[in-house]
């Protein structure tokens, strides 16, 4: 087990310490000009101003949860610009919603690219809508960074050597949780639920899943029951819970969004059925769960005892973790920077992944190229960051982070580390090895420096 | 008819060359938008030929676009270097051949009758790529290569240009000969089928296969424009084209003017670019997410409603009732427009 | 087995909730010839209201009332300000009139509630019903669902067939012109019309919204079903309306299930053009009425 399981006393320690350095930078900070020797060494950078851009679903069925995320990275980009910016630059992030429809994603990123000559695409979201302008992005040399979506389509640097990923890759997430399910539940029934078909969400999941549970010691009990993320979709998951059932199933495998994991949830409870419940990072962010859950949809008083004992993964700080020191850093910014916004693991989303990005762009040196911030990106692995485990990033490879740990939910929402931080790639026979690094702090002044 | 014929040639003829020029003028992402209007504007003609002149109501022109944007997807799949008018053709009479097929089905329908059968094809559609995932690429689509610029033209001349040439002639082409069409025989028959069934039977039309051929002709548009649409976007994919789509394109031919295919191209505009323009104003005020997200669906809401209040035939409609008062006040614009338009000209009325 | 149990009843359950709102698009029709495609997002609108009323602090039935309330005011407003000045127009102009509705509610509802998912809570317990130790694949709630659904079709029968204002209404949707020369307030039986169906709507969306949850797009499908259910029936029938909402419903229900969910809408699609190549007027059509 690795040592990650207690949280002892220099976490709090410095929690304290960053608490303070806030505080104290907050009341004094002010902007800074630009530095005298800053020049527009790419397109989208001057003297004073770093230009940036996404595609997001603010609008849309795909928008509830998913909209809070570039907000949270304006927040901390606001943050860092209070207090200098990068070099001197302040950042200017502009976020267009594309309402998760590919047409809209294809003239939006023009408009970017195009209009508002953006120096890099940051955090674009959403794997058939980002498709579509993948080719576009690195046929024009712009950036592409940070993608969030855990496609393996982002990992392609022979075509696309300007796009990077950045959340671990659905394959990396079902290997991971395949491994900690066939130790933690041997000679027992598993069976998937997944976002599909032909979705390359559930389909990576299952891949991975596959790789470690398919010749393993527990019995995989096929076809994956498959949703659709549409609202008939949801009124047929009760009977794909019932079908479980009968089969006698013991341990649910989910990957599946935040609305349908809480609708596997509730259908699961209406008919009697608790098995456990194993579901990817992405639907199982406890306060999107229960903030989700909260009213009473099974009819009386309800929900945060449906989530308790689900176990998912994680590969940044918990987010019901208040003394980890990035957890008070982040918090204290958005208060101050986006108050509107509730604290979840879609806004600890956004923050850590701007976080990277400024590592990214100061690391990129002073008068970059756009080239520049690609080669920053491909000679580090960020692991002095929010991360739990590192990036996978090199010259052969642009996947983002390459591991998480395994976390079980309590009753109370809170989640805690149950298992094992390991790292593994998205092939069907790479190893999963332990990661023993320790993680990092933040700078007191919570800006990444060198 | 051979003097309107030949002034529509010079007309279509002329446009195309101040299109070409505009095309020189402006900068990369406006030739996108360009190229946008362009496609929109042939799959709405063809959609308020079948709406405004046939009376049928479709409101699953967006599930033809996919069928013409998929038949074309899955050629460059197969042969990533097959022509580009190629794919256009295949496309065409693919889609055609499909709009035959719904047209029959839906032959006997009217009304609210006819609507709800393209609507349910509306959504069914766009799942068939999800279940059949190995051919049609599931969720995530087919990726399209994006239009090369023949090297003729240099080695500088800008992708967004080439796709706007390539759409605009799509479209002019499209408006001329439905333009052609509407003033034919084929034309009166569809209009009058529309006007009294029973009459047209009693006249000896087959009311049946009018009906078909309206369906095949607006189908071969939406195919064209879906071909088109698929180079445009870059990718194909089920998420591209919901029901929203359809009903965007019904929203483009009422509000630029039921039957007219001016109204189309005005429709086109409208439909493509208040998207554009309400983004811009929700970024310029400071304003909470979940409003500043919001702001501009609710805008293209208060448009559509507006626009049906103020204008209920559509801005052609209000051209039309605005050039028809500045002739009355302006006697000179009469007498210029009988010397430009000849004798012969007929009158557009739309229903 | 069970399986199939279960798909049926969430089938007639669901069926029932698109009969409401096959039933509101049919009243309106029958009243004005004209579709409202608006009618499900009014019906989310009003659980947002509802939601509202419940997060602060009111119990669940008086925000029932006010949802249902708000319905009713609504589709009144609609009529008497956005729908009685195109009504003479072609009817297309009050489609995209309904769809522009459709889109403005779309966007105010998060703009007013905010735009993040939430779960509804429904009256009594969704939780399946258990005999001894056999489990029913009934709950509490499913059959409130369909009891009040039956209720409020048992109302409108009453309403419509038995008091002086029903027939009024009756009167004014028939023949609107001998009705005027009758000395009865067309203009006035329409808005009333309209609000009813709204009150359907409303009652649809809080229905529902327990399975599915509330976000603003979430009735975008029930209106779909309950459009093709009523199509289905036949327009000029309420009792074709349900009929066809509920074979929709099991016809989804059963697709989805057995073949997979991504091929449910084909499958009404398939058994709608089906139905309507043999009656073009649906399966109660009755006779060879010419449509407007």
């Amino acid at each position: 087990m690795s040592s990650r399981l207690t949280r002892s006393k220099p976490w709090a320690v410095a929690a304290v310490g960053v608490t303070a350095a806030i505080t104290v930078a907050a009341c004094g900070g002010g902007g800074g000009g630009g530095s005298s020797s800053n020049t527009a060494s790419a397109p989208g950078i001057t003297a004073t101003t770093v230009s940036i851009g996404s595609t997001q679903p603010l609008t849309g069925p795909a928008a509830p949860g998913y909209s809070e995320i570039a907000p949270a990275s304006n927040a901390y980009f606001q943050y860092v610009n209070a207090h200098g910016g990068v070099f001197g630059r302040q950042i200017k992030y502009t976020y267009l919603d594309d309402g998760y429809n590919p047409t809209n994603t294809a003239s939006q990123t023009r408009k970017l690219v195009l209009q508002d000559n953006v120096y890099a695409v940051f955090s674009a979201l959403g794997t058939p809508t980002h498709l579509g302008v993948v080719d576009y992005l690195n046929s024009q040399n712009v950036p592409d960074l940070l993608v969030s979506s855990g496609c393996n389509c982002w990992n392609n640097v022979a075509q696309h050597p300007y796009t990077f990923g950045y959340q671990p890759a659905y394959t990396i997430e079902g290997k991971l949780l395949g491994r900690y399910v066939s130790q933690a539940y041997p000679g027992m029934k598993v069976a998937y639920f997944a976002q599909g078909p032909g979705d390359e969400f559930g389909d990576d999941g299952i891949a991975g899943l596959n790789d470690e549970l398919a010749s393993s010691n527990v019995t995989v009990v096929n076809p994956p029951q498959y949703y659709a993320p549409t609202a008939a979709g949801a009124m047929g998951v009760k009977a794909e819970m019932a079908t479980l059932q009968g089969e006698g199933v013991q341990v649910v495998i989910c990957f599946s969004i935040p609305a349908f994991t809480a609708t596997a949830l509730a259908s699961a409870a209406s008919i009697n059925y608790h098995p456990v419940f194993v579901v990817s990072n992405v639907g199982s962010d406890p306060p999107t769960l229960t903030g989700i859950l909260t009213g009473g949809s099974l009819g009386v008083a309800l929900p945060a005892a449906l989530i308790g004992g689900m176990v998912s993964d994680a590969y940044l700080p918990l987010v019901s973790d208040s003394s980890n020191p990035w957890i008070t850093l982040f918090k204290s910014i958005k208060n101050q920077y986006a108050s509107s916004l509730p604290w979840d693991g879609n806004v600890l989303y956004g923050f850590a992944q701007a976080y990277t990005f400024v590592q990214a762009l100061h690391a990129a040196g002073q008068n970059p190229s756009r080239l520049d911030i690609v080669h920053a990106l491909e000679n580090s692995h960020f692991t002095d960051g929010p991360g739990l485990t590192p990036f996978g990033y090199s010259s052969s490879s642009h996947l983002g982070y390459t591991g998480v740990e395994i976390v079980k939910t309590g009753a109370d929402g809170t989640e805690t580390a149950i298992g094992p931080l390991s790292t593994t790639d998205n092939s069907a026979t790479g190893t999963i090895n332990a990661y023993s690094g320790a993680p990092a702090t933040p700078p007191s002044n919570g800006i990444p420096s060198d | 008819m051979r003097s309107a014929l030949a002034r529509r040639v010079a007309f279509f003829v002329g446009l195309a060359a101040l299109l070409v020029i505009v095309t020189y003028q402006v900068d990369a992402f406006t030739n996108y938008n360009i190229a946008g209007i362009a496609i929109f504007a042939t799959a709405a003609a063809g959609l308020t030929v079948l709406t405004g002149i046939n009376g049928q109501l479709s409101l699953g022109h967006g599930a033809l676009m996919a069928v013409g944007a998929y038949t074309t997807s899955l050629l460059l799949k197969q042969r990533p270097d097959l022509p580009l008018i190629l794919t256009l053709v295949t496309a065409i009479v693919t889609t055609g051949a499909a709009g035959a097929v719904v047209g029959a089905a839906a032959a006997r329908l009217r009304g609210p009758y006819l609507a709800g059968a393209t609507l349910a094809l509306a959504v069914a559609v766009p799942q068939i790529p999800i279940h059949f995932a190995n051919i049609f690429g599931g969720n995530q689509g087919l990726s399209v290569p994006p239009p090369i610029p023949p090297k003729a033209l240099g080695s500088n001349f800008p992708n967004e240009r080439w796709l706007a040439w390539i759409a605009l002639a799509a479209a002019l082409l499209t408006l001329f000969l439905l333009a052609n069409l509407v003033r034919s025989s084929t034309g009166r028959k569809l209009r009058a089928v529309y006007d009294n069934e029973v009459a047209a039977q009693l006249a000896g039309m087959d009311v049946a296969r009018t009906q078909v051929l309206a369906f095949v002709i607006s189908a071969a548009c939406a195919g064209l424009a879906g071909a088109l649409f698929a180079y445009w976007v870059g990718i194909t994919a089920p998420t591209g084209f919901t029901l929203a789509l359809s009903l965007q394109l019904l929203s483009a031919i009422v509000i630029g003017g039921l039957g007219s295919l001016f109204g189309a191209v005005l429709g086109a505009y409208v439909v493509v670019y208040i998207p554009v323009f309400t983004s811009t104003v929700a970024t310029n005020l400071n304003l909470s997410t979940d409003i500043a997200n919001n702001l501009p669906l609710a805008i293209y809401g208060v448009v559509l409603i507006v626009a049906m209040l103020a204008f209920p035939s559509g801005i052609q409609g209000g051209l039309a009732t605005a050039g028809r008062w500045s002739l009355q006040r302006f006697p000179v614009l009469r007498f210029a427009r009988q010397r430009l338009t000849g004798p012969e000209s007929i009158t557009h009325a739309t229903k | 087995m069970r399986t199939f149990l279960i798909l049926t009843v969430s089938g007639i359950t669901n069926g029932f909730v698109y009969a409401i709102v096959a039933l509101a698009l049919v009243m309106i029709w029958r009243a004005t010839r004209v579709i409202n495609y608006a009618q499900g997002a009014m019906g989310m609108f009003t659980t947002y209201i509802a939601l509202y009323v419940i997060s602060h602090g009111f119990t669940y039935w008086l925000a029932f009332v006010i949802a249902l309330g708000s319905g009713l005011v609504l589709g009144a407003v609609v009529e008497r300000v956005l729908v009685r000045p195109v009504e003479a127009r072609p009817p297309l102009n009050v489609v995209i009139l309904s769809l522009g509705l459709l889109i403005l509610l779309e966007a105010l509802a998060p703009m007013l509630f905010g735009g993040q998912i939430r779960s509804f809570p429904a009256p009594l317990s969704r939780v399946d019903l258990k005999v001894g130790s056999t489990q029913l694949y009934i709950s509490p709630f499913d059959i409130f669902t369909v009891g009040a659904v039956l209720a409020v079709m048992a109302l409108l029968v009453v309403f419509f067939q038995r008091t002086d204002i029903g027939l009024r209404m009756r009167a004014a949707a028939f023949n609107p012109e001998v009705a005027r020369l009758l000395g009865i307030r067309v203009g006035r039986m329409l808005t009333l019309g309209w609000g009813l169906a709204a009150l359907l709507g409303a009652l649809a969306g809080l229905l529902i919204s327990p399975a599915i949850f509330l976000y603003p797009t979430n009735m975008d499908e029930v209106l779909v079903f309950g459009f093709t259910g009523a199509i289905l029936g036949g327009l000029e029938s309420p009792a074709g309306a349900v009929v066809g909402a509920l074979v929709i419903g099991l016809v989804l229900s059963y697709v989805g299930g057995y073949l997979g969910s991504e091929l449910e809408t084909m499958g009404g699609f398939l058994i709608l053009i089906a139905v309507l190549m043999v009656r073009p007027q649906g399966l109660f059509a009755f006779g060879s009425r010419r449509q407007a």
